[in-house]
């Protein structure tokens, strides 16, 4: 029996790294620390498991189903490269090479999720800081659109509710927790304020917030369902705060109008830096959804969506982003890696993905992998393959290899290397 | 690797005393040799060119956070200058932000072959040295931010310096960083609650110390370990006008610290053109270059590099948020901001140095004086502070402004007078050689961050060489525009005796390694400061103290320097 420490859960965007792993030959028998979807992602890890390749449905081994694969991404004309973010740094960094040889578009999931905030951030940009820096100083903290309680079980007690830190000796005593939100939550009953606002109003309640800290009169009595008396006293809230923080989450990045919502979230932040110390930062979902950014970035210039058909990077989110070049039946291939885009992109872009040879590398069935011509497993970032992931607030932190993957089977980092080795063959050193 | 001599160039060694003789360079098994059997070798002919080591950038921000933080930021910076994927090259883009691929190729194509990142916030070192890995051909190194670090803050408040250096020794170990960087001593932590420091006396919040008590003791500290690299120093108050004073009070506060045996300098102020701005405002903004210069002059413990603006659309990024912050008001411009718990921060915020804005032209004006000011070039070097200043492709224009008058003159009629009218940038007649640009990109440069084997091409050095294609027999000042050419593309670019760049294209891409320093202290000093992170750790990161430093997997190819002095 051995006992991994400090161990890395590779789930959500929290990427806490204080579990205590127990193993006795090879199996995971506990997980310490864990929250309840960690728990069961180390203790069920080996459930519906995929543990062969197949081609076709039908069973094969690794090195046909890599050859098959090479075959059909070097001829298609415009194949997809989508998922990323549940896999490790370097495999991230592997795809994008595979991209650039094969002329590619490639994109991660941050496209139907954060990439809201990407173009935020591309606009007016972002004010942001590490988590630490909330733990120990945020004496207000407002959860906009986001409910930790059900996607980032620890982030209340590790990083933003309930811990003592430096300046917050005690704890949740020092803070105010505001909830904004269309229903009620379990956040909101943890909640000293709670505004359940009308759905789709976040751009309004942002913009009139913005109006009061600015000096504004506003005429109406109420805005998205809230008082505009209850509205000034949080604004008055805010800039008195010593430390305010707005975490957001997909209620503001994929409600309509998304980018714009953040955009004046993001402004309004601006606004109160005049007064205090503010600070906003995306609930980011997948534990390396921050890595698939950061790695496209430094490679090409680009957090997401990009199409490498020209030779260099191009970037355009609308055109090159998954569920839009599927939509437009562009894509004459797909590599799915660590993603499910079946169960979650809309019915016409999954409809071409049905049409199209679809490859999928992952570690377990899903809905995709029922689609797919081609399946090859993969070892588990995190429990079965070392490598870097970033949490949610860009800090990279190395993950755990605890056990040893089934014989055969491995990272998605080096099948993908084994792919682009072969279309390098392919193409004659290319 | 096949051996190579380098015959008939013009040879320019400024640190073995060669000043532009004609002599032949062997190169073996990737180093400098006296002599090598000549039938196995191939002869590069550079008659009639120029023959230097590998070039030296000591301050240029490529790789981590704020770098990456300014590619995502800026679609609209990458589209002018992309570059495809060929056979031996990787895809990519430049300008302000580049990609690390092209970062890699575009400093080889101009002879340079070692490069230091100066900004690496300990908690996010791992993806400065994702990032390095992914730059092909130069060496490099990342400098770890320690000035406004909760533990040196404590440790400098108790005045216990001897855990500071245990503390320091084991920052740069776990962060596998090879200088002590200082942003905005103070101020950096003063902005986790919004506001500043606005001098050397002014206080931390709850620290009860002031930036002049964290330089001294960083600087002290420094050279008792004697760590290759003096402290790295971004002023306090950097981007304000009248900031020379605040310069010159910093370099004052570290006149009576002890260099390392046989060092003088004991401060490198880093992007000095930022910090030598004199005027109460923007409005009545004026050159401070020459109160720098004459300091600089008549002291032999500071060393600067420029920080030199180049007139072009480019990305600030520096460890110093409220600077950041002030720069986002001025202009308007979109702004991000980054804290970094217990121990950094950062802001990235795009600008447009223009001509016409009589600030801008004040700002080229002083960059430009401060290296024609300061008498001795071993205490300059040249940098951009890529991309703060402009981005480094830009390099060769600072050196035809450096070599000729007419270039400068040509440039400065072409600006708001204000350059002409508040510098005194007009009234210098004195152009650099051939050899002084060697001792400004490479020499000192190399000798300021104690690298024994590069910056010069004596026996033992790295074969890291760069060839121009310029004859330095038959070149005036007036013919600027052909030194421009030549150090756009070498002839050649050799690095670790392989040739990398032909003709200015990429010939083959090795990998180039880390440096990192490992100082040692004593042991009881380094137990005592593990005991002290143990018992403070886990209530102040949200990183576990087993999880915090950089793994050796990060550092496929690393050259540790270790230094001894301060384990006594």
């Amino acid at each position: 029996m051995k006992v991994v420490y400090d161990a890395v859960c590779p789930f959500c965007g929290c990427l806490c790294d204080d579990l205590e792993i127990t193993v006795e030959n090879n199996r995971i028998i506990n997980a310490k620390n864990s929250c309840a979807i960690s728990l069961s992602k180390f203790m069920h890890h080996e459930d519906n498991r995929l543990s062969y390749s197949t081609v076709d449905g039908k069973k094969t081994d690794l090195v046909t189903a890599i050859n098959e694969s090479a075959k059909i991404l070097a001829c298609a004309k415009k194949p997809l490269i989508y998922g990323l973010s549940s896999t490790e740094c370097e495999a991230i960094n592997r795809s994008i090479e595979l991209a650039e040889i094969i002329g590619g578009v490639i994109d991660s999931t941050a496209s139907v999720c954060h990439g809201p905030t990407i173009i935020t951030e591309q606009s007016v940009g972002e004010i942001k800081s590490t988590l630490g820096e909330i733990k120990n100083r945020a004496d207000l903290i407002i959860f906009w659109g986001s409910n930790p309680t059900e996607s980032h079980l620890r982030h209340l007690t590790r990083y933003s509710v309930f811990p003592t830190g430096l300046f917050t000796p005690e704890g949740r005593k020092n803070r105010v927790i505001v909830a904004v939100d269309v229903r009620k939550t379990k956040l909101s009953k943890v909640a000293d304020l709670f505004l359940e606002i009308e759905p789709n109003k976040d751009f309004e309640l942002i913009s009139a917030l913005r109006a009061i800290i600015r000096g504004v009169k506003i005429e109406a009595e109420q805005v998205s369902g809230i008082s505009i008396n209850v509205l000034k006293e949080l604004a008055e809230r805010m800039k008195k705060a010593r430390f305010g923080v707005i975490f957001y989450g997909l209620g503001l990045t994929q409600s309509e109008m998304g980018d714009m919502n953040v955009n004046a979230a993001v402004g309004l932040v601006s606004d109160l830096n005049h007064h205090t110390k503010f600070v906003i930062l995306p609930m980011r979902g997948h534990f390396n959804v921050a890595g698939a950014n950061a790695v496209s970035s430094w490679l090409s210039g680009y957090p997401f969506a990009i199409d490498y058909s020209r030779g260099y990077p191009r970037y355009n989110p609308g055109e090159f982003t998954a569920v839009d070049l599927l939509e437009r039946r562009e894509a004459d291939a797909a590599l799915i890696i660590a993603s499910d885009p079946v169960a979650h992109f809309p019915a016409r872009a999954v409809e071409h993905l049905a049409k199209i040879p679809l490859i999928i590398i992952d570690q377990k069935v899903n809905m995709t992998t029922l689609l797919s011509r081609i399946v090859i497993p993969a070892a588990t970032a995190g429990i079965e393959a070392e490598g870097t992931a970033y949490r949610m607030d860009g800090i990279p932190i190395r993950l755990n290899k605890i056990i040893e993957p089934v014989d055969g089977v491995l990272p998605d980092s080096e099948i993908l290397n084994m792919i682009i080795d072969k279309i390098k063959v392919l193409k004659g050193g290319y | 690797m096949t051996d190579l001599i380098i015959k008939n160039g013009y040879v320019y060694d400024p640190l073995n005393g060669v000043e532009g003789e004609k002599y032949d360079i062997h190169i073996s098994k990737g180093k400098i040799v006296d002599e090598i059997d000549r039938r196995d070798a191939k002869i590069i002919d550079a008659s009639n060119m120029i023959v230097m080591p590998g070039g030296v950038d000591l301050h240029s921000h490529i790789a981590g956070s704020k770098i990456n933080i300014g590619r995502a930021m800026r679609p609209e910076d990458h589209r002018n200058d992309v570059m495809p994927r060929t056979n031996l090259t990787r895809a990519g883009v430049g300008y302000s932000c580049p990609s690390t691929y092209y970062t890699g190729y575009r400093y080889a194509q101009m002879g340079y072959t070692t490069v230091f990142e100066p900004a690496m916030p300990p908690l996010s070192a791992r993806h400065v040295h994702e990032e390095l890995n992914d730059i092909p051909i130069i060496d490099k190194g990342a400098f770890t931010l320690m000035g406004n670090n909760y533990f040196v803050l404590k440790y400098v408040k108790s005045k216990d310096l001897n855990m500071l250096k245990g503390f320091m020794a084991w920052l740069l170990k776990a962060t596998r960083g090879y200088a002590v960087k200082i942003v905005n001593p103070g101020g950096v932590e003063n902005w986790k609650w919004g506001k500043n420091v606005g001098g050397l006396d002014d206080l931390v919040y709850n620290f009860e110390v002031t930036p002049r008590d964290i330089i001294k003791s960083l600087a002290k500290v420094n050279e008792e370990l004697g760590l290759p690299h003096t402290i790295h120093l971004h002023c306090n108050n950097l981007g304000v006008p009248g900031n020379w004073e605040t310069t010159i009070e910093s370099m004052k506060s570290v006149e009576s610290i002890k260099p390392y045996e046989g060092r003088t300098r004991v401060v490198h102020v880093a992007h000095c053109q930022f910090n030598a701005l004199d005027g109460e405002n923007w409005v009545k903004l004026k050159s401070g270059a020459y109160k720098i210069a004459k300091y600089v002059n008549e002291h032999k413990h500071v060393t600067i590099d420029l920080g030199q603006v180049i007139f072009t659309d480019t990305t600030t990024m520096t460890g110093d948020g409220p600077w950041q912050f002030r720069l986002h008001n001025l202009t308007g411009n979109k702004w991000v901001n980054s804290d970094v718990e217990m121990e950094a921060g950062a802001g990235v915020v795009p600008y447009t140095f223009r001509k016409e804005n009589p600030a801008n032209a004040i700002q080229w004006g002083i960059g430009l004086e401060l290296a024609l000011m300061i008498h001795d070039p071993w205490k300059i070097s040249m940098t951009t502070d890529h991309p703060n200043g402009g981005p480094f492709i830009h390099y060769p224009k600072v050196i035809t402004w450096l070599m000729s008058r007419k270039a400068r003159t040509d440039t400065m009629l072409e600006l708001h007078k204000s350059c002409i009218k508040r510098t005194g940038l007009a009234g210098i007649y004195r152009e650099y050689d051939f050899n002084e640009i060697a001792i400004i990109t490479r020499a000192a440069p190399s000798i300021l961050l104690g690298l024994r084997n590069k910056g010069h091409l004596g026996v033992g050095a790295d074969g890291d060489l760069s060839i121009f294609n310029i004859d330095p027999t038959n070149w005036r000042p007036s013919m600027f525009r052909d030194v421009e050419n030549a150090f756009s593309r070498t002839a050649f670019t050799i690095k670790g005796g392989e040739i990398v760049v032909k003709n200015g294209e990429i010939m083959a891409t090795p990998s180039g390694k880390t440096f990192w320093v490992d100082a040692k202290v004593s042991e009881e000093v380094e137990s005592e400061v593990l005991e002290d992170l143990r018992s403070e750790f886990k209530k102040l990161y949200t990183v576990s103290l087993k999880n915090y430093p950089v793994q050796d997997s990060y550092l496929p190819l690393s050259e540790c320097v270790k230094v001894q002095a301060g384990g006594y």
